[in-house]
């Protein structure tokens, strides 16, 4: 973590006929990271990928590894490796053949890449496969190989396009932890592609959320799911409760929105924040308690009525209705429950949350519409 | 397993059989009164059933300059043609998998053309081009002949080996350092290697037998099939035609046979 940035982005646009992949983002990703890129289909994770590694060509903008700047230069002479979403391992190579292709290319001598080959097999879990071919091994297996055949070479930094997108759960869970851990033995940066949020808030040290060719935010995962910049973020990454109503009053810090019928609720101050203003407060199920008595200053105080109680093993999800019609949803621990969670259904409840646990998006004004 | 799979699905009812049985005799026939007629004892004229057989034509044919002269010719033919599709096919078929430019498609069926064009029309095509070009008809005029249609039926096996292939293994070969001539060899060749080598043989064979387009395009020169096609009107030593066809039969059998086998073993 010498602070250096080992792939920067700026202002890249990449356009493919009508359809514009990315528009115009700028990323700084540093020495030694963790970064993801997580976002819906679609968004553009690949071709940012692609465009690190050279496959593609920015239509705008400038890609800079290690300080770098790319330009031109063809994916065989940059300094990254890529794991592919397929794997993409040459059928008519073996496993040692496979992870040796790299260094082969590099001409070193055949006593050192027998030597990197099995350290690298070692490392990934996977010694006496050597003379296996790739469609005789497990899609797991396979993924290992392909991770070998990129580390092998020790590039500066290691692109991971959905790499274990095709593992079942369990599996993938197991080397989610195994390839973090590699990172911080291998010291590389990785840039690890996912469309799935909880992978990325497991994995990274810092995540950028994308949508339709744009990053939205980026932050430690602690930032992203506690502190949101859009409603997009807050509705993508994790669950979260959206509640509609308008600005009526601002004290300092704290502003005070009005639900329909006369209910309100308490949010920090946001730029941009004015009375009058529609918005948007969004609270996470799992800060949301049942209260039997109101709760002390600094708390958001509502009532609602319970309809539905799901249990989901870890956790009981309680489904209730505001006054205003407004679905909410109240994730607890399954431990010592004050009352049994079923008997709460078609009961009346407070419910409780802490002010700073809200936060506010704008929505936009039509003016702020139309030139979107 | 085959049979297996066979008695699952039934037996087919008696007149289907019937009607396979006549295809194969239909087919197959005539091929056997060749080989039969490579041993007859009667020299001019065919009558059935032959006098008597013997091997002695077999030697003949061995002693005959214009045999070896023809089948030379439609060897070198031959390879120098399957050579030249092997290069030019795996080009075009790479250029076309490879790259969007303008006018792919038609470049695309303009290589399929000849394959489709009768052979009739391929051979006058040809001649006045040459003739008008002034270049000698001869052996090399047969090898452009030949080569039009052997770099289609190459084209066309790599192509559809590209498309089954994808482009993921070339972008993983040029992410690990390949640069694209190493690409080519350790990634492209292999993976297509069966798909050449299917082709190379069936372009071969196609070669080998081509009458009509070779026709419009040898000269004076005489390949195999012009020589035999010749023989029809020479009653002299007619059993050394039945000969030399045998051996066509069995030159051009092997590798089509193999071509199938490869194909499909590819594809597996
Ligand atoms: N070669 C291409 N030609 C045309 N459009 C393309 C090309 N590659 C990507 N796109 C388009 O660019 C957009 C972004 O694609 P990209 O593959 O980067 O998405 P992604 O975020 O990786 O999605 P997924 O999670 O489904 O893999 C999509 O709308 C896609 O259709
Ligand atoms: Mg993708």
């Amino acid at each position: 973590m010498s602070g250096g940035n080992a792939v920067e982005l700026s202002g890249v646009t990449k356009i493919f006929g009508e359809v514009t992949a990315l528009d115009n983002i700028s990323l700084e990703i540093g020495d030694g990271e963790f970064f993801s890129l997580l976002g819906p289909s679609g968004c553009g994770k690949t071709t940012s990928l692609r465009l690190i590694a050279g496959f593609e060509m920015p239509t705008a903008g400038e890609v800079l590894i290690g300080g770098r700047a790319m330009g031109h230069i063809p994916p065989y002479q940059r300094p990254v490796n890529t794991v592919f979403q397929n794997y993409a391992l040459f059928p008519h190579m073996t496993v040692h053949e496979n992870v040796a292709f790299g260094l082969e290319m590099q001409h070193i001598s055949r006593q050192d890449i027998r030597q990197q080959v099995g350290e690298a097999l070692e490392m990934v879990r996977l010694p006496g496969m050597e003379k296996r071919r790739p469609k005789q091994l497990s899609g797991g297996q396979q993924q290992r190989v392909a991770l070998a055949r990129a580390l092998v070479n020790r590039p500066k930094v290691l692109l991971l396009d959905e790499p274990l997108g095709a593992l079942d759960l369990k599996l993938r869970k197991a080397m989610q932890l195994e390839l973090k851990m590699l990172q911080d033995k291998v010291g590389i940066t990785f840039i690890y592609v996912t469309h799935d949020q909880e992978e990325a808030l497991t994995m990274s040290d810092r995540i950028a959320v994308m949508d339709h060719g744009l990053v939205l935010q980026v932050g430690t995962p602690h930032e992203i799911y506690e502190r949101p910049a859009t409603r997009f973020v807050a509705d993508f990454i994790g669950e979260t409760n959206l509640i509609p109503g308008e600005i009526v009053a601002i004290n300092r810090e704290v502003a005070e929105v009005e639900l329909a019928r006369g209910i309100r609720l308490k949010a920090p101050m946001v730029p941009g924040a004015t009375v009058g203003r529609s918005v948007t407060l969004a609270v996470r199920p799992e800060r949301i308690s049942l209260a039997a008595a109101p709760g002390p200053e600094g708390m958001n105080l509502i009532e609602a009525s319970v309809f539905e109680v799901v249990y989901n093993g870890a956790t009981t999800s309680i489904l209730l209705r505001l006054e205003s019609g407004i679905v909410l949803t109240v994730r607890q621990p399954n431990i010592a429950f004050a009352v049994e969670p079923s008997d709460l259904r078609e009961q009346r409840v407070r419910l409780v949350w802490p002010i700073e646990a809200s936060s506010l998006f704008m929505e936009k004004t039509p003016v702020e519409q139309g030139k979107a | 397993m085959r049979s297996e799979a066979n008695e699952s699905r039934g037996r087919a009812p008696l007149s289907l059989r019937l009607a396979t049985l006549g295809v194969i005799l239909f087919l197959h026939v005539p091929m056997a009164i060749i080989f039969l007629y490579a041993f007859t004892t009667d020299d001019a004229t065919f009558s059935f059933p032959p006098p008597g057989l013997t091997f002695d034509w077999f030697g003949v044919a061995v002693h005959r300059p214009d045999v070896w002269q023809a089948l030379l010719l439609s060897l070198r033919v031959a390879l120098i043609a399957t050579l030249a599709a092997l290069v030019l096919g795996t080009l075009a078929a790479t250029a076309v998998y490879r790259s969007k430019f303008f006018g792919r498609e038609a470049i695309s069926f303009l290589l399929l053309l000849p394959l489709a064009l009768p052979g009739i029309v391929s051979g006058i095509a040809l001649r006045s081009a040459i003739g008008m070009a002034d270049f000698p008809f001869g052996f090399w005029t047969i090898v452009i002949g030949h080569a039009t249609f052997c770099i289609v039926v190459v084209y066309n096996n790599v192509l559809a080996r590209y498309r089954r292939t994808g482009r993921s293994q070339v972008e993983a070969s040029m992410d690990l350092g390949a640069d694209p001539l190493q690409t080519f060899r350790y990634v492209i060749l292999p993976a297509i290697g069966t798909a050449l080598l299917a082709g190379g043989m069936l372009a071969f064979a196609l070669s080998f037998d081509e009458i009509v387009v070779t026709t419009f395009t040898a000269g004076h020169e005489e390949t195999l099939p012009i020589w035999m096609f010749s023989q029809l009107t020479k009653p002299r030593q007619r059993p050394v035609t039945n000969v030399v066809a045998v051996f066509v039969i069995v030159l051009t059998a092997i590798p089509i046979f193999l071509a199938n086998r490869l194909t499909q073993g590819g594809s597996e």
